[in-house]
């Protein structure tokens, strides 16, 4: 609140600023304000004004074979390549952090890249590495591609949690007689659960809405539901696809408030005050 | 490498270590120790001193660049820490974030796989032991300084290890707690008769607790022995200034005999000191001598050492009041005075006949040599 002995002018900004806090919000949230509404729309077409309302594309989309078959494979997809990119990433973030050796500042970048360069780029390099070895047109090959993408966010979010560990408690459990193993497991792993967490979330939604390195590597068995909504687009433009972005919004959002919901009561455990 | 012979009464055993983080300066120049089974040892020293390091490897955390570490006569140096069954309570606790209490006492226990009735057992007696029963299931974070404090003592004890190591302990905690928990500590390891090697940089502590104190100074143990020694009967000027407080002459030595000798001061005056450092006529010496043994007027009269002191300044300590004088050119005399034997007619400026016995003025190294 404004204390008594502001001047006009902090008056003035104090509500200019929460208006401009209102306006980034809407931005952000606008393509979703204007897809969810035209997955009720009864008409055949994706425009304003909503004439009436129907719950037929929905039923379109849960009722259609490609449809499905397209999320049944990101719902393979997006699992594994997150378990893979949570190991890996987890594993490189902690060795990272806990080792000193000559070239480790060149490592970070290394690891990093997947995120830099352009995703056209990885599609079309994983195209031309994976076609001799067989890995195209295979679950395998995609899942590969989807968890190089998602490491980055791992170690990201891991190292930073890492950063503030207070590395004394791995000496305290060694003196305790837990081998370097167990440590890990009963004292880093669930102290960094929270990064761990949050990356592993960042790698799932990267190779859920992945499209550029999927349009190079899947075959028509491996499409995706961003794979088919792409295709359906450039087709034919049937308001199911507005209803398969609503779906996908809503899955995504219920993750995210679990995840955060689940973060934050262990935090409120360790923290709490008597 | 000579046979080490195994002696029942040592537990540690520290042979010609040296310790160097960059292979050109040793934080540890050459460490020879044995610690007996039962002591309460304190590594003493200030920061940089190696004391910190010396615990280190003998908690596994450094490896020594030379020399070998024993406990029990088996050598420790390729043991890696959680082999090696030795307790040690940390200067930040250390204690886990995400366990409660009960769960951080029951970790060691767990490990060794104990059953689940002996880890109970052992888990509340170990709390009862440190007074916290109550609070087993309470989080870390719930916990004040000086409870965590406790929890991490007793996790260091739980699973009853033969040694416990402790870093700066009592460090983070307000004064009146620290005191209390020395105490504390030290009716603890009297009646468990555990093996305890306690790193300070703060001599009360170390003087009210152990049996023994090892001071250390860039690297080597400059004294150990019993902090009534080590305070009445410094071996060197560092440890005499370090431990305590303590006025120091600057003279020359003149001549020896039977254990004293006779040394000239600055200004021409002679005096007679205990010959501890001094060894031969026309060296440099470094005289010490604790504020509480100087004796002020009419008892001053039967010492061996008489001198007069001009009265610089009045300091209060509520029990004791400190005068400090200048003294054979030493403006930073200080004479520990009881409140009781205070003469109210003194004041600022005033010349005061003063002197002391020739044993407690002990012939030291030169300081500034």
């Amino acid at each position: 609140m404004l204390p008594n002995y502001a001047s006009p002018v902090e008056k003035l900004w104090y509500w200019t600023f929460r208006l401009l806090c209102v306006l980034v919000l809407v931005f952000l949230m606008s393509p979703l304000l204007a897809i969810i509404p035209l997955s009720f729309s009864a008409d055949s077409f994706l425009v304003y004004p909503i004439k009436s309302f129907s719950w037929r594309w929905y039923a379109e989309f849960f009722g259609n074979g490609e449809w499905m078959h397209s999320l049944k494979n990101s719902f393979i997809v997006a699992p594994a390549a997150t378990v893979l990119a949570t190991v890996l990433g987890t594993l490189a973030a902690v060795g990272l952090t806990s080792a000193n050796f000559p070239g480790k500042s060149l490592l970070m970048p290394v690891l990093i890249s997947p995120m830099v360069v352009p995703v056209v780029i990885v599609g079309v390099g994983a195209y031309l590495f994976f076609s001799p070895l067989g890995l195209t047109n295979n679950y395998l090959g995609l899942i590969l591609v989807h968890a190089a993408l998602g490491v980055p966010f791992v170690v990201i979010t891991v190292s930073a949690t890492l950063s503030g560990f207070n590395t004394s408690l791995i000496k305290a459990s060694a003196s305790l007689g837990a081998s370097p193993l167990l440590t890990f497991r009963k004292v880093v792993l669930p102290l960094i659960a929270p990064g761990v967490v949050s990356g592993a979330l960042f790698a799932f939604t990267t190779s859920f809405d992945e499209v550029v390195v999927t349009l190079f590597l899947a075959g028509p068995e491996q499409v995706t539901l961003p794979r088919q909504m792409f295709s359906g687009i450039k087709e034919n433009i049937s308001p199911a696809i507005a209803a398969a972005a609503a779906v996908l919004i809503l899955f995504s959002t219920a993750l995210l408030l679990t995840l955060e919901w689940l973060r934050g009561r262990s935090e409120r455990i360790r923290t709490a005050k008597a | 490498m000579p046979e080490v012979v195994p002696d029942n009464d040592v537990l540690v055993s520290f042979r010609g270590v040296q310790k160097s983080y960059d292979g050109e300066s040793l934080i540890v120049k050459h460490l020879d120790l044995d610690i007996q089974k039962g002591e309460f040892l304190t590594l003493l020293g200030p920061s940089g001193s190696g004391k910190t390091t010396c615990l280190m490897m003998l908690a596994g955390f450094e490896t020594p660049t030379h020399g070998e570490i024993r406990l029990n006569g088996a050598l420790l140096n390729h043991v890696p820490p959680h082999k090696r069954n030795i307790g040690m309570v940390f200067q930040n606790y250390a204690l886990f974030p995400h366990m409660t209490v009960g769960e951080n006492l029951a970790y060691p226990l767990k490990i060794r796989n104990f059953s689940k009735s002996d880890v109970d057992a052992k888990v509340l007696h170990a709390l009862s032991m440190v007074k916290l029963e109550k609070l087993a299931h309470r989080y870390p974070a719930q916990l004040s300084g000086g409870q965590q404090q406790r929890v991490a003592l007793a996790r260091a004890l739980v699973f009853s290890p033969q040694l416990v190591l402790m870093d700066e302990p009592l460090g983070a905690l307000d004064k009146q707690l620290r005191e209390h928990m020395q105490m504390e500590i030290k009716h603890i390891h009297d009646s468990l008769g555990v093996t305890v090697v306690y790193v300070t940089h703060d001599q009360g502590e170390a003087l009210t607790m152990s049996n023994r104190v090892a001071v250390f100074k860039d690297g080597i143990i400059q004294q150990i022995d019993s902090a009534y020694t080590l305070y009445e009967a410094p071996s060197n000027s560092f440890v005499a200034s370090f431990i305590g407080e303590n006025n120091t002459l600057e003279g020359e030595v003149l001549s020896l005999q039977d254990g004293f000798c006779h040394v000239k001061l600055g200004d021409g005056v002679g005096l007679k000191a205990k010959a501890v450092c001094a060894d031969k006529a026309g060296a440099r010496t470094t005289m010490s001598i604790r504020p509480e043994r100087v004796r002020l007027n009419g008892a001053s009269e039967q010492c061996a050492n008489r001198f007069t002191g001009k009265l610089q300044e009045f300091i209060y300590f509520g029990d004791h009041v400190r005068l400090r004088m200048e003294v054979a050119g030493n403006a930073g005399f200080i004479v520990k005075v009881p409140v009781s034997e205070l003469d109210g007619s003194w004041s600022v400026g005033d010349s005061i006949a003063l002197g002391w016995n020739p044993e407690d003025i002990r012939a030291l190294d030169p300081l500034h040599p």
